[in-house]
């Protein structure tokens, strides 16, 4: 089962776990099986037109999915997916 | 005249001062078409921080920070500066080391900017990349314990708790924007980073102008676009910051600043980052609640560093 890795920031929407265990072939159903899991955290990371915010950067090993195929980016059971945060202060 | 009898003199000397000299006195510019809407007897300005030799805005603390370890002793005996970073203070960090032969070691999250970490690599300042997940906290934990673990390589110059920092903002910061605005500026502006420039600025300016309103501002979330602000409450507190000095921060979202990012650079002529583009929201929210008044903020850097974040400058 593929296991999404969650940001400092982003845990106290996923009750403190810093990993979560998801279910999807790609990097879409990945986050949809994430916001069912953990409705609360789905207005941080998709706006209000479903798409994702600008700002949120997702890894696929060491791939940022934006060089990849973005959203539509293929998954394994074995992958490791990082939600990666901005940078913050100083 | 041969070359032979040309002759530096004191009257006339060639500036041999070096990088140190030129940070500070930015220029201040005025919002002119992003400001239309507003009160005529209403202005609008923001320090370029740009025009810093480094490059940005943190080139004041990040000088006084090194000169204030120089004078103490600190960096004696070849002892590397050490501090987290997310990227623009390792910058001055690095420039000015690399200017006054101090080494400088940096701890920087994984996810910060390619061209900032090109940047550093370019300075020769050591970067240890802490864990992404983490953001600017994990690098600030790391920081600490290089630090505690090894005392005699490393001096701590630790940017969020340092009063070296805010001090800087206070010695120069504050004095131009005074000077530059004759005194007429009524509202300061700054975001939440380390603090310092709201804390060192507003501190300068709230003494020599009572009535002055100090306003702070944060990113709206925890999760966040903003490089370079903190969003106070789910972040490490600075040490140097004090809530009592501008009461509850403004907050701003990461699709508002980035949207004014790119307005800034086709309607001013402004090429900046993104916590330019949330200083701009924040400036004008605060200047549309008001019928006359001079609002000043600060734009921290320019744009460069920003151009692999492509969706930006769509």
């Amino acid at each position: 089962m593929p296991v999404l890795r969650i940001p400092t920031p982003l845990r106290a929407y996923t009750n403190g776990q810093s990993t979560v265990n998801v279910t999807g072939n790609n990097v879409s159903e990945v986050l949809t099986d994430l916001t069912k899991q953990y409705p609360t955290i789905k207005p941080h990371i998709f706006n209000e037109d479903g798409a994702l915010r600008p700002f949120v950067n997702l890894f696929v090993g060491e791939s940022n999915i934006k060089d990849l195929q973005g959203v539509d980016t293929p998954i394994k059971e074995e992958d490791k997916v990082m939600l990666i945060p901005s940078i913050a202060g100083g | 005249m041969t070359l032979l009898d040309f002759r530096l003199t004191e009257s006339n000397p060639i500036p041999l001062d070096g990088l140190p000299a030129h940070v500070g006195d930015t220029p201040l510019l005025p919002l002119r078409r992003l400001t239309s809407n507003l009160s005529a007897k209403v202005k609008v300005f923001a320090k370029a921080e740009w025009f810093n030799p480094g490059g940005s805005v943190k080139d004041r603390p990040a000088l006084n920070i090194i000169q204030t370890a120089i004078a103490n002793g600190d960096l004696d005996n070849g002892k590397r500066l050490l501090d987290s970073t997310s990227g623009n203070m390792g910058i001055s960090y690095a420039t000015f080391g690399a200017a006054l032969g101090i080494p400088v070691t940096l701890a920087v999250p994984a996810n910060a900017s390619a061209e900032r970490i090109s940047i550093l690599k370019a300075l020769g300042a050591e970067i240890v990349l802490t864990d992404p997940l983490e953001g600017s906290d994990g690098a600030i934990l790391k920081a600490r314990e290089l630090a505690e673990e090894n005392p005699e390589l490393y001096w701590y110059a630790n940017q969020y708790n340092n009063p070296a920092n805010w001090q800087a903002h206070y010695l120069s910061t504050g004095p131009e924007i005074l000077v530059q605005t004759n005194a007429t500026v009524t509202h300061f502006v700054a975001g939440l980073g380390t603090s310092g420039t709201l804390m060192g600025t507003g501190k300068y300016l709230r003494e020599h102008l009572p009535y002055l309103k100090v306003i702070a501002f944060q990113p709206d979330a925890s999760f966040h676009g903003l490089e370079g602000l903190k969003h106070m409450p789910t972040a490490i507190k600075p040490g140097i910051y004090d809530e009592s000095l501008a009461g509850n921060p403004l907050e701003v979202q990461t699709e508002a600043a980035r949207e004014m990012v790119s307005r800034l650079a086709k309607e001013e002529g402004l090429f900046v980052g993104i916590s330019s583009g949330a200083a701009a929201v924040a400036a004008l929210e605060v200047a549309r609640q008001l019928d006359e008044g001079v609002v000043v903020t600060v734009f921290p850097d320019a744009g460069y560093k920003y151009l692999s974040d492509k969706n930006l400058w769509k």
